[in-house]
Order: structure tokens, then sequence, then C-alpha cells
């Protein structure tokens, strides 16, 4: 046994002479070139599993016989929207600027090099986050051939010219707005596009029921909060990926505070959400509770390399009991049917985030520096992509609602749209109420 | 007193909740069920491969009401229920002969009321 270990440890130590010696060419600058795209990538196949979190929020928020088609949407969301972004979407958001609005080349990335690909496969993922958060607005009753429309526009257009703004080259980025790693450029990006959609397509039947004049706001159950659980913990766990890959540099050492920021904000904001919850209603309510650890997640991603480790815990603590104090508004007093709160999450605590930039940047925010600029900036951003984002959202699900219809048939939505628009149960074999 | 058994499809459970609270009737058991009429099944398709599916959802309500009660409840699920195709369902009438409420020991009439 001692000599296997003698020949183990022999080999490993040879190796490792090999290895430098193959490495002999390397220079300072190739080794961290190296790190660099090793770190750029680890981080985009974080985000990329967000997507699984999002499938797995999405479904347990909803109802049993709507699972599948749910799920179709997000495999779908991110499948056209990597060709629409490879095809159009990313030489709109790096190309060379035309005005500072959209971007003219680069498009199939043609001419591109392994850096290039790197950062292509980063950007892409942030696409498809922003694309994806959409779904969960719009779920239980879209039709599934219509949300495919959708998916390639919002990645091909909508969301690049926001990105070409802000971190593209574009009018934004020049004056100085600061998003760290997105709570605009993806995340209120996907909250007003799932605004937008949420309202042109109406509520869920037996949502609002009117009776005598007077509308009752009924609530209708996720099927697995476990499930939605699991989802919510493979969202924080790809947001390492999401914030502090954003530096896309493993040479620059900020990561590791970007890191500690996104983990403060989060359980802050998960611990507010609970609070609020207990104390508004009696009882700690878990649905609230997770998405309140992503509204955290949400409202730190702009500021995350910005501010320091206790403003990220206030931010936390204030998005928790925003995404509360949201989703009961746009429930109850606007009457937007939102099932998973999508709208709350990405769109609202994404605007905070911008904004608490400027409240707490370490360095030009309101509350650090007593200088307003930087929040003037930040407030014009948020303003003009909400502008941006539902306008063209709003055309587009009109175009879509007039061509070839946005929403499926009531006795289809009472059916459930597993088994209407994909001929499948996602529970085969279990007992499961369909009239729910 | 009469037990009202009536299959009807899932997606129309709620219609008939809702015409059966209209007519005051406020208590029933619904479970799940499976069964085929003259729709005799459907099919699904799992990747790719049709499966014949013979027994179809139906959700069955059980109702139990005094003789004055038949005519709403039944009137009532049908106004639910019926859409005019086939798979619509059934009621089935037949006579109670007794009832209990477990907490008082009522029996008859007022225990179903």
């Amino acid at each position: 046994m001692k000599k296997f270990r003698f020949i183990i440890l022999t080999v490993l130590v040879f190796g490792c002479g090999a290895g430098f010696a193959f490495a002999d060419g390397a220079t300072t600058e190739s080794n961290a070139g190296a790190i660099d795209m090793v770190w750029t990538l680890i981080a985009a196949f974080l985000v990329f599993f967000m997507q699984a979190g999002f499938a797995m929020v999405e479904t347990g928020f909803t109802r049993a016989k709507n699972a599948g088609n749910i799920l179709m949407k997000n495999l779908m969301d991110f499948a056209v929207g990597a060709i629409a972004f490879f095809v159009i979407g990313y030489g709109v958001m790096f190309g060379a600027s035309k005005l500072g609005l959209f971007g003219t080349d680069g498009f199939l990335l043609l001419g591109a090099d392994a850096k290039t690909y790197s950062f292509w496969m980063f950007q892409v993922v942030f696409a498809a986050t922003a694309a994806t958060i959409v779904s969960g607005a719009m779920a239980e009753r879209t039709k599934f051939k219509s949300y495919l429309v959708y998916s390639a526009f919002i990645s091909a257009f909508i969301y690049p010219v926001v990105g070409h703004w802000i971190w593209g080259g574009g009018w934004l980025g020049a004056k100085g707005f600061l998003d760290f790693a997105g709570s605009t450029v993806v995340h209120s990006v996907g909250g007003w596009a799932a605004l937008a959609g949420a309202i042109i397509l109406g509520p869920r039947t037996g949502k609002y029921i009117t009776i005598n004049g007077k509308t009752e706001v009924k609530a209708i159950p996720g099927h697995n909060i476990p499930l939605a659980a699991l989802g919510v913990f493979i969202l924080w766990f790809g947001w390492y990926g999401f914030n502090a890959g954003s530096t896309t540099a493993g040479t620059n050492e900020s990561i590791a505070v970007i890191s500690l920021t996104t983990t403060l904000a989060a359980a802050a904001g998960a611990i507010a959400a609970m609070f609020f919850t207990w104390f508004r209603f009696g009882k700690p309510d878990p649905s609230m509770s997770l998405n309140g650890a992503l509204a955290g997640l949400v409202g730190i991603t702009a500021g995350c390399a910005y501010v320091s480790p206790l403003a990220a815990l206030v931010i936390g603590l204030c998005a928790g009991v925003l995404v509360a104090l949201s989703v009961e508004f746009i429930d109850k007093v606007l009457k937007i049917d939102d099932p998973v709160g999508a709208i709350s999450v990405h769109g609202v605590c994404g605007t905070f985030g911008t904004l608490a930039v400027g409240l707490f940047a370490t360095d030009g925010g309101l509350f650090t520096t007593g200088n307003a600029a930087l929040l003037g900036i930040q407030a014009l951003g948020v303003v003009t992509v909400f502008a941006w984002v539902f306008g063209t959202a709003s055309l587009l699900f009109l175009g879509i609602r007039l061509v070839m219809g946005l929403r499926v048939s009531k006795e289809e939505e009472l059916k459930g749209l597993d088994i209407e628009e994909h001929g499948i149960e996602s529970y085969s074999g279990f007992q499961i109420f369909l009239n729910q | 007193m009469k037990l009202i058994i009536a299959y009807v499809q899932p997606h129309k459970l709620n219609d008939v909740k809702v015409e059966l609270y209209k007519n005051e009737i406020y208590k029933m058991s619904v479970t799940n069920a499976l069964g085929c009429g003259q729709q005799k099944g459907f099919t699904e398709h799992y990747r790719g491969v049709a499966i014949e599916v013979n027994l179809l959802k139906k959700v069955r309500l059980e109702i139990a009401v005094n003789d004055a009660y038949v005519k709403p409840t039944v009137d009532a699920i049908i106004k639910g229920a019926q859409t005019g195709e086939i798979g619509d369902g059934k009621i089935f009438i037949m006579p109670l002969e007794e009832c209990v409420r477990i907490r008082s020991k009522e029996t008859g009439g007022s225990a179903i009321g």
C-alpha cells in the first residue's frame, strides 16, 4: 500500500513538472487572459443553470395541468433566443454604435476570436434570462406558438438595444449610468416586457370574479412549493455567476466582495419578505419568502460592485419588503394577473436596485457623498428603459394578438395547456384535480 | 331522501358548483374518477408515440338531499355541466335509507339539511 502511494506521488510530481515545462511559452499576460476566460465561461455556465431555476420556480408556482407547457416555454425561449442572439442580437448589442442607439455589425459573430466567443457565451445567457422572466407572468393562458414568436423578438431586438445603450457603448453608458450586472439591462427588461404581456393577455379565468359590480380577487395556488424552492436555490446559486461573473475577469479581485454583497442582499431580502408577510398575514409565507430572496438578488445586481456590504444589506431588506408590497398592489389594486410575481421581482426590484446605486454607491451615491448627479442619471436610465421596453413589447404582443392570437380558448385554459397544446400530461399516473 | 351521484367533466366542476350555490345547495363530496361512456377514449402522445387512453378523467359528485331539493340539484348540475357534446356525463338518483350526522347523532331529513 505504501509503495503504491509512493508511485502515485512520483507520477504527480513528474506530471506537474511536465506541466510547468509545457507552459514555458506562457507569459503573465497570457495566463491572466486564460484565467479571465475560464472565469467568464464558468460564470456563463452558472448563469445558464438559472434557466433551470426559472423553470422550476414557474412550474412550482402554477397549476399541475400546465407544468409541461411552462417547461416547454423555458426550454424554447433559451433555444430560440440563443439563435436569435447569435444571428442578430449580439451585433445589435455590441456592434459599432449608430448614434449610441444600436450596434450595426458583428452579426453571426463574423470574424470573432476566442475572447469574443467567451464574451458572447456570457452575454447569451443574460439575454436568455431577460427572455425567460416573461413566461412566468404570462403563464397558464398563452398560446405556445405565439410565445415562440415573442422569444425570438426579445432576444433579437428589445433586449440588445437596451444592452447597447448601457453596456455596448451606447448613450446611457456614456452618460455614466451604472448597472454592473443588469438590474436594469436584464431584470427590468424582462419585468417590463412581462408587464406588457400580462396586461395585454388579461388575467387567468377565475382570478378576478365580478359579482354585482364588485370584483373579488381569488388566489390560484401553485401546485408544488418544493419545486419552486429548488428553483429559487438554483437561481441564487446561478446568481454568483451572474454578479461576480460580470467582471468577465477572474484576475479582478472584486469578485470576492461582489459575492459577499450578493449573498447579504439575498439573505436580507428573504428575511424581510418573511417578516413582512408574518406581520401582515399572521404567518411566514413560504412562496413570498422565496420571492423575497429573489428580490434581494435582483436589487443588488446593479450595485453589487459599487456598494459596501452594509449598504447591500439595506438594499436587500428594502427589496424584500418592496416585492411583497408590489405583489399585493399589482394583484389587488391594478388587477394584473402575474402568477409567479415576475413583474414585482424583476421589474420593480430591478428598478429599485438601479436607483439604489445612485443612493448607496461608495463613489457618487447620494447617501455616501451627498451628490445627486448619479441618482439623476440612474433615474433617467430607468425611465427611458421602461418606455422602450414597455412600448416595444406592447406593440409586439398586440401585433401577435392581431396576427395569430395570443391567448388560448377558455375551454383549453380550463382543461390545461399540457393536454391541449402539447397532447401530454406532466403527471401521468398521479391523481390531480384537473378542475383546478 | 335521495342520493344524487353525478359524473361530470373535470373542467366543468367549477360551473356546476356555481349553479349549485345559486340553488342554495352547499353540501357535496367530490372525488376524482376514471370512466368511459359513449366517448370511449382519447389519444395522448408521449415522445411522439401515441397512447390510447381508454378511461377518461371525470369528477364524481355525491349530494344527499331531501326530496324537495332533488329537482333544483339536478337542474343545477345539468346547467353547469352541459356543453351538448358527448362526454358531458351522467346523473344517478337513488333512494337513501338513512342519514346520520356523527357530531349530534341527528338522523333523517334534519341531518341532511
